[in-house]
């Protein structure tokens, strides 16, 4: 697209937006560029990119906070707080394999797409770890929320609100997060053999044990066995003492062994970019239940269409693939999205398409919500932005600009 | 900012009171309508007492259809509604107003569900919150944060504040242990938000439910996180001769990449009064006490206390006292679980409760004692040293009308600077009517609009808990626009 605008300041993008707001143009909001691949398609008059907004603008090791532009590289902080023993807690997620996108992602779409990796069941979401946020309203408001502490309850959580809105409710201009210290090892225990029931259970019994697993996978038997993946951290001299006492809870699941540390690093990487379906034809889900019916989802859904999967939190969230082939056979993404929803009847969760082969026929990416909380949900929508000028559509299909 | 003022009640329906109670008591039984004034006066102020006015009427559903009925009911005659679990508010947040109809959750506490496999239960929101821990403990799990209130205080309370406690540095808040909740609106529709799976799609609205101090809607159910217990847990007691020093002590601490689950700090004038309210042992002649506890197994409790101990001795501590023994670690705790209660045999007090960026700390403790000398008023400080969260006890004499005035500007000042440092208001106790009128110092006229027009989609004609949170000249407009009382 030709027509993008690269704001300089906060208050550049607030004179773009509200000039748009007034002649109802359209905006796409880019950070990277990588992510524009989730959510529903969004095509409007002009994209705005927050890449020029860069930098770190304050980080206090010994407050575990860091501030920075929400343009700001999501490697450049990712290093910066390295240097200091620490991260961010959510594990962020880099899907340019999975999406098949270049660029260079930014913390301000890693919010906006609020998305978290395997840590996130035990060291919380990307919107529990945002504290702060400063962003820009569909009428040209700057606002700000949150702020740079970590215990903070003034006024509503609209920073919660704005974690995971893929910028539909406000640009981001920059972003506060709570960090935590990095552990001084990890290690990774692999239980070798079990199908997905008997998987499920020596996952259970994993994360309800005091030893606080910080990552709980599941990897299905391909060309190789399946595999239980079990991620421990903790200080060097102790962490032998958690790694010897899981592996002897879950000895009667299968073979028990450990990764060396590049393994155990690629595996946790494959895990959280999903890379066993990247560059591969087909269509990508994230389906989040409750790891205690994780079990009885995956047998019904299994049963109903060819597909491959692995679950990562616990049980708590299973990527499901669909191949061409069974996208043919069972109505496109839009017929498997279905069968994987009809799965949730009766359980409670959410089906989202990540990543679909035959991206236009899908009505909705999104699960839709029931009516009490769709129409909350538009409300909101409406009173950040009147115009519907911000990333038209992306959560909900149906809020493409009419006309 | 003194005397915090609220506004006059509705003459409408403060004239035709017995009506009102007599469709109150028609549509939804004598059984859970509380109308005698005295049993209302019950009711007439939560935790910050020095504020009272009691409600019109006081309704204790027994189920989530009830409160359905009930908010409706309010919602078609046009009654302000103040949601209330057990009244532990420490900022007016379940304060009534004289035109008021209290719905309080207390009847609701029972436990609908524990899923050990998924990590949670869910409970009715009038249970306690310690009630939820001692649910599960048997097994071993916990509900982890952990109020200083939470004998009393009720899961439906620690939402409408998103509360915290001592174990929030390790755990998280309320809402990073919230997964769902089942919420009646203002117009008697029941929503449900959440549930045990994470992070559901669309908009978080369960994040900004939490937290909005009753005025999204009545939170009747709620989904939580459980986690099971460490193996074990041990304290250790640091003395400094300054804050200064310890406040540096804690940065420290964190920055050497030990995570404690809890670090508490308490001042010269708090641990005076509470070794002699609560004779845990604690040394009187140092100026800062720290408590700092550690999880683990016995080999990483032993490891971290001696990280902690090997940063400590830099500080050049006065004491340090490291738990040998389950009665030494709870004499360790004892003490500062006191703390509110001592400061209460000595004197009147207010609880601030501000956060400030923790390499702040000694310049913020040092203004206090200035500002102290300048109002001729005493404080004393406990608080959650980890992150920042402070909680100045200003003592003062309600007998003395002054006083309490003095107070009050005082507790403002106080709060002023901690956000002119960086902080905010509140870090765990909520805005209600003590900080109401200080919003503007953290927010301006924008930001405050975009929460309003959160409370615009929630409860459009603005009867929730409505002059709360928010400066009532600013919210002037929306409250008078859309609550029109209809005769009963
Ligand atoms: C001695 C003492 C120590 C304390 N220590 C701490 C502490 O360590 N940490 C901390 O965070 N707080 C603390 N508090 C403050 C207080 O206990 C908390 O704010 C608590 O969560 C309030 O719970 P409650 O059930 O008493 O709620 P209430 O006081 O009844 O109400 C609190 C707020 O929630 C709203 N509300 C109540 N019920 C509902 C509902 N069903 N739906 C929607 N909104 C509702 C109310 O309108 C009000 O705004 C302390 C208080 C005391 C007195």
């Amino acid at each position: 697209m030709s027509n993008i605008q690269y704001p300089n300041s906060e208050e550049e993008i607030a004179e773009i937006v509200g000039k748009a707001n007034a002649d109802a143009t359209t905006i796409e909001i880019v950070g990277g560029g990588t992510r524009l691949g989730l959510g529903n398609p969004v095509n409007a008059d002009m994209q705005l990119s927050t890449s020029k907004l860069s930098g770190i603008t304050l980080y206090e090791p010994g407050a575990l906070t860091i501030v920075a532009k929400a343009g700001t590289p999501l490697v450049e902080i990712e290093k910066a707080l390295a240097k200091e023993g620490q991260h961010l807690p959510f594990e962020p997620a880099d899907y340019r394999p999975l999406m098949g996108s270049k660029g260079e992602p930014t913390i301000g779409g890693v919010v906006a797409c609020g998305i978290s990796g395997p840590k996130r069941f035990q060291g919380g979401a990307c919107r529990d770890c945002l504290i702060g946020v400063r962003f820009i309203n569909g009428t040209g408001d700057i606002v700000k929320n949150g702020g740079r502490v970590m215990k903070n309850v003034t006024g509503y959580d609209l920073v919660k609100l704005l974690a995971g809105s893929f910028g539909t409710l406000g640009i981001l201009s920059e972003v506060s997060f709570k960090v935590l210290p990095l552990a001084e090892k990890t290690t990774t225990i692999v239980v070798e053999g079990p199908a997905h029931s008997e998987a499920i259970a020596a996952l259970s019994k994993a994360a309800t044990s005091p030893f606080d697993p910080t990552g709980l996978a599941y990897l299905p038997a391909d060309d190789k066995a399946a595999r239980v993946l079990i991620r421990l951290e903790g200080f060097s001299n102790q962490l032998e003492y958690r790694a010897e006492r899981v592996s002897e809870l879950l000895q009667s699941f299968g073979t028990i062994s450990r990764l060396d540390d590049k393994q155990h690093l690629d595996i946790w990487q494959q895990v959280r970019e999903c890379s066993k379906f990247a560059g591969r034809a087909g269509s990508v889900w994230r389906v989040s239940v409750k790891p205690g019916d994780a079990d009885g989802f995956l047998n019904r859904i299994l049963n109903e269409a060819e597909l491959e999967y692995f679950l990562d939190w616990a049980g708590g969230l299973i990527w499901v693939f669909a191949c061409d082939e069974t996208l043919g056979a069972n109505g496109g993404s839009a017929g498997v999205t279905t069968i994987l929803r009809n799965g949730l009847s009766g359980i409670g969760g959410h089906v989202t398409l990540v990543r679909a082969s035959d991206k236009d026929d899908v009505a909705n990416s999104f699960q839709p919500e029931a009516p009490g909380v769709a129409a909350l949900s538009a409300a909101i929508k409406q009173q950040f932005d009147p115009a519907n000028i911000l990333n038209p559509g992306r959560m909900n299909a149906s809020q493409v600009k009419a006309g | 900012m003194s005397d915090i003022s609220m506004p006059i009640p509705n003459v409408h329906i403060m004239n035709e009171r017995s009506q009102i109670i007599d469709r109150l008591l028609s549509e939804l039984g004598e059984e859970i309508v509380i109308h005698d004034e005295a049993e209302t006066i019950a009711y007439e102020c939560d935790g910050l007492a020095a504020y009272r006015c009691p409600p019109l009427a006081v309704v204790l559903p027994r189920s989530t259809e009830e409160v359905s009925r009930t908010l409706k009911l309010c919602s078609e005659l046009g009654l302000p509604v103040i949601p209330r679990g057990s009244g532990t508010s420490l900022s007016g947040g379940a304060l009534p107003t004289a035109d008021s109809i209290v719905i309080g959750v207390s009847r609701l506490n029972e436990v609908l569900d524990i899923d050990y496999d998924s990590r949670t239960i869910t409970v009715q929101s009038g249970i306690t919150n310690l009630g939820v821990s001692g649910e599960v403990s048997g097994n071993d799990f916990f509900y982890a944060p952990d109020p200083s209130s939470q004998l009393a205080c009720a899961i439906a309370g620690n939402i409408g504040m998103n509360s915290g406690g001592a174990h929030c540095l390790k755990y998280g808040v309320t809402t990073n242990n919230l997964l769902g909740v089942k919420m009646v609106l203002m117009n008697g529709d029941i929503i449900e938000i959440g549930g045990g799976h994470l992070d559901p799609a669309g908009y978080d609205l369960l994040g900004v439910i939490c937290g909005s101090e009753g005025q999204f809607g009545m939170v009747t159910e709620a989904t939580l996180k459980i986690l099971r217990k460490p193996e074990g847990a041990r304290p250790i007691l640091l003395g400094f001769d300054s804050s200064e020093v310890a406040g540096a002590c804690v940065s420290d601490i964190i920055r050497a990449g030990v995570l404690p689950v809890a670090m508490e700090f308490m001042d010269g004038p708090a641990i005076i009064a509470c070794e002699r309210f609560a004779k845990a042992g604690y040394p009187t002649d140092v100026d800062a006490l720290l408590i700092v506890e550690v999880e683990g197994s016995p080999g990483e409790i032993d490891e971290q206390l001696t990280k902690i101990k090997e940063i400590c001795q830099r500080h050049d501590p006065a004491v340090m006292r490291e738990s040998e023994s389950a009665a030494q670690s709870d004499a360790i705790w004892k003490g500062r679980k006191a703390a509110f209660g001592a400061m209460g045999q000595i004197a009147d007090y207010m609880c601030m409760d501000g956060t400030i960026p923790t390499s702040q700390l000694p310049f913020v403790l040092g203004r206090m004692q200035e500002m102290a000398k300048h109002y001729g008023l005493e404080v004393a400080n406990v608080f959650h040293a980890g992150d920042g969260n402070l909680h100045p006890l200003i003592l003062y004499n309600a007998n003395i009308p002054s006083d309490l005035e003095k107070c009050e500007a005082f507790g403002a000042d106080i709060l002023k600077l901690c956000v002119e440092v960086g902080g905010c208001l509140t870090g765990e106790h909520g805005v209600g009517i003590e900080k109401r009128d200080l919003m503007v110092y953290q927010f301006n006229e924008i930001d405050m609009e975009m929460q309003l027009r959160v409370k615009d989609v929630f409860d459009p004609q603005w009867l929730l808990n409505p002059a709360k949170v928010f400066p009532i000249d600013i919210t002037h407009a929306r409250r008078n626009n859309n609550h029109q009382y209809k005769a009963a």
